[in-house]
């Protein structure tokens, strides 16, 4: 299995923990991962605000980055929606086709594709509030939502629900969106940020220590409100959780 | 045409603390009961597909059902016109009124009167007009088109109701107990219902099978406008047929409960033929419906039944209210309606999203409400009506972003993402960001740096 893998450039750049977390659990399970180095962004900041013209030459780069992989595998639920469902600005060929067939999203990765058992070396002593991001979870289905009359499922919490010592706490709107939607977060600035502190508002309303995603730019978002608010919520993203971290 | 500003109305709204938290809580609410009635039906999933089918079954032949209501609203004894926009719908209701030499016209609530702008044209041609649904009524006291589909008056809080009536219809200002403030406008509406020469309603359903009107309320003033005064004037986009009466089994089952989360409304209303010595007339507006209908990624929006369930669940509504979008319809239906009416105008409003998908979750006829403002964002772009700034931002974006280049370049820095990031990723001049949110910390290493240092340094070719 020849897996690539993808680290969004917000993470790339902001949040390298988070591409650290991914790589060394994805070795820690044998699979061999590979890093290609000219890779960027793939699109969606671009596509998102309608400039497709704009995205094009991003999303050429990427599918030639991402090229002759079994998988592609990145930490970011929005950006492999984006990869998946809506990287259409460049001609649809076959090889454009397959790379966008083989991304990944973390979570589903781990739970749909290499069905792990167990993460024994993982342990997290704390109070944990799930956010799942809008796209992965009303569009990637990681989990069931709470608008749709459909047996209840998550993935990300089936997997977290393998590490030691993990407690969870349900806020009392799990599904709402925390705003940060990205450029929305500039553009619709006012909207953005009370809804971003109503999120964590909540989580911390229901006793959540930390807040643990598969999507870092939703907990970029996030965490920049609650330190604002001045709230005593820590941040952590899924991947680290289950590659071990402590704290 | 201006740009309407939806960021600048919503921080206004913001800043009201007390309006806001109730305005979120209260339309929470009405989402939260909606998942429970939702629930109650184990076939509610299989009921949103049977809606959708029909619904662009029916607009896929709207032709033949429009004139097959025709026929049978005519066999009924009813008069049926067809007005092509909202000019015309305007002329053909004030040529009616003016026929019969109407002063005073009750009528019930309708989308479509207020996409016409019809109060207006009306009351400057003399004809006073009573809007004789609470919501709505509120409305018209206070200057303001209604905020909601369904509930229009829901950003007011009961004070503000208590300021507006004391004002105009004479109530106790201090008195804003709300069974005092609904028993006011009760007593008040009253003597108009008698002395109306004539009553509207809009309609939720046209039965094409039957020819006639099906109106849902909770309030009873559809049926008082309809059955006191000798002229009745029923106002129809014409994409609210349905053909067969089989048909509403499923979207009476499916309007309160995606609107309220109540089982049904109070009242559901078949007007099908004029009363003894009266009469019946029926508007068929288009208005750009046909229009919409031909266009190929935009035409589910016609399937719209008005439930309002997409503004209820929709985070950035709640949190910015109706009035913040400029528009006769706001929310996320009214974000994929309003461009086709202007496009200038409302290209602010496709980017009052995060994109989140809750709307198409909860929409009973299954519209792809997200997956539609992802593309207006498209045509807007295309139709160069984006802001420059953002256009700029995003020329750069595309330019750094598709060279691994300048994207190091750019990240790497001294300083690395703290420098640099908040330009290129966030893209704005004013630090919107950091308005009310902190700034992520920049790391010493970027992940490639760290991953060139301890993964990969034999490849390492900088």
């Amino acid at each position: 299995m020849k897996v690539a893998l993808f680290i969004p450039c917000y993470v790339d750049a902001l949040f390298p923990e988070v591409g650290i977390a991914t790589l060394e659990l994805l070795e820690r399970l044998r699979i061999q991962v590979v890093y290609p180095l000219d890779q960027t962004c793939c699109g969606q900041p671009m596509a998102n605000s309608g400039c497709h013209e704009e995205a094009r030459a991003t999303e050429k780069l990427f599918v030639k980055n991402f090229s002759g992989f079994d998988y592609v595998v990145g930490p970011s639920g929005s950006c492999v929606h984006h990869i998946r469902e809506n990287l259409t600005a460049i001609p649809q060929t076959a090889q454009v086709r397959k790379v966008r067939a083989s991304t990944f999203e973390l979570v589903e990765f781990l739970h749909d594709v290499v069905r792990v058992e167990a993460f024994p070396w993982a342990e997290f002593r704390h109070k944990v509030g799930l956010h799942n991001g809008c796209a992965t979870l009303r569009a990637l289905k990681e989990a069931a939502t709470s608008e749709i009359a459909e047996p209840r499922f998550s993935k990300p919490m089936d997997l977290l629900s393998k590490v030691k010592g993990i407690r969870f706490v349900t806020p009392s709107r799990p599904d709402e969106c925390c705003g940060f939607g990205g450029t929305f977060s500039v553009f619709e600035e006012p909207v953005s940020a009370r809804m971003g502190y109503d999120k964590v508002s909540d989580h911390h309303r229901a006793g959540a220590e930390y807040i643990v995603s598969a999507d870092m730019s939703c907990m970029m978002h996030q965490q920049g409100c609650a330190e604002r608010l001045g709230l005593p919520i820590k941040f952590i993203h899924i991947a680290q959780v289950l590659n071990g971290a402590r704290a | 045409m201006k740009r309407i500003d939806h960021a600048e109305a919503s921080s206004k709204f913001i800043r009201a603390k007390d309006h806001i938290e109730f305005h979120d809580r209260r339309l929470w609410d009405l989402r939260q009961k909606r998942d429970r009635e939702s629930e109650y039906l184990p076939e509610w999933e299989e009921l949103r597909s049977l809606a959708s089918a029909i619904k662009e079954h029916t607009l896929a032949n709207l032709g033949d059902y429009l004139e097959e209501f025709e026929r049978n609203a005519l066999a009924n004894g009813a008069r049926v016109h067809w007005a092509r926009d909202a000019a015309e719908h305007n002329q053909i209701v004030f040529d009616i009124l003016s026929s019969h030499q109407v002063r005073t016209l009750v009528k019930s609530k309708s989308m479509l009167t207020d996409e016409c702008d019809m109060r207006p044209f009306l009351e400057s041609r003399g004809i006073e007009v009573m809007e004789t649904d609470l919501g709505e009524r509120i409305q018209q006291l206070d200057n303001e088109p209604p905020s909601h589909i369904v509930v229009p008056a829901v950003h007011k809080l009961r004070t503000d109701v208590a300021r507006v009536f004391s004002q105009t219809i004479g109530t106790d200002p201090k008195n804003s107990d709300v069974h005092y403030l609904a028993e006011s406008q009760r007593q008040h509406t009253r003597p108009y219902f008698l002395r109306a020469e004539a009553g509207m309603t809009g309609a939720n359903f046209a039965v094409a099978e039957t020819g006639s009107i099906v109106v849902c309320t909770n309030e009873g003033n559809a049926d008082l406008s309809v059955n006191l005064p000798k002229l009745y004037i029923a106002c129809v986009g014409i994409e609210k047929i349905v053909p067969r009466i089989e048909h509403l089994g499923v979207f009476v089952r499916m309007l309160s409960r995606s609107a309220l989360g109540s089982p049904i409304t109070q009242l559901t209303s078949h007007f099908r033929a004029p009363r003894e010595g009266t009469e019946m007339h029926i508007v068929l507006v288009d208005n750009g419906r046909a229009e919409r209908l031909g266009m190929e990624d935009f035409w589910y929006s016609l399937k719209c039944i008005r439930c309002g369930a997409c503004m209820n669940t929709c985070p950035v509504y709640r949190r910015s209210g109706g009035l913040s979008y400029g528009a006769t319809y706001s929310g996320p239906i009214g974000v994929i309606i309003d461009p086709t009416f202007n496009l200038r105008k409302y290209s602010a409003l496709p980017f009052a999203s995060t994109l989140n998908g809750s709307c198409t979750s909860v929409c009973p006829v299954r519209i792809n409400i997200h997956e539609q403002i992802y593309k207006w964002r498209q045509v807007i772009s295309e139709r160069n009506q984006l802001p420059m700034i953002k256009k700029e931002a995003m020329q750069i974006a595309g330019k750094v972003l598709a060279s691994p280049k300048l994207y190091r370049a750019a990240v790497e820095a001294t300083g690395a993402g703290l420098e640099h990031l908040p330009r290129f990723m966030l893209y704005n001049r004013l630090n919107a960001w950091g308005r009310q949110r902190e700034v992520p910390k920049a790391p010493e290493l970027t992940f490639r740096q760290w991953y060139l240092k301890h993964r990969a340094r034999k490849r390492a070719k900088r």
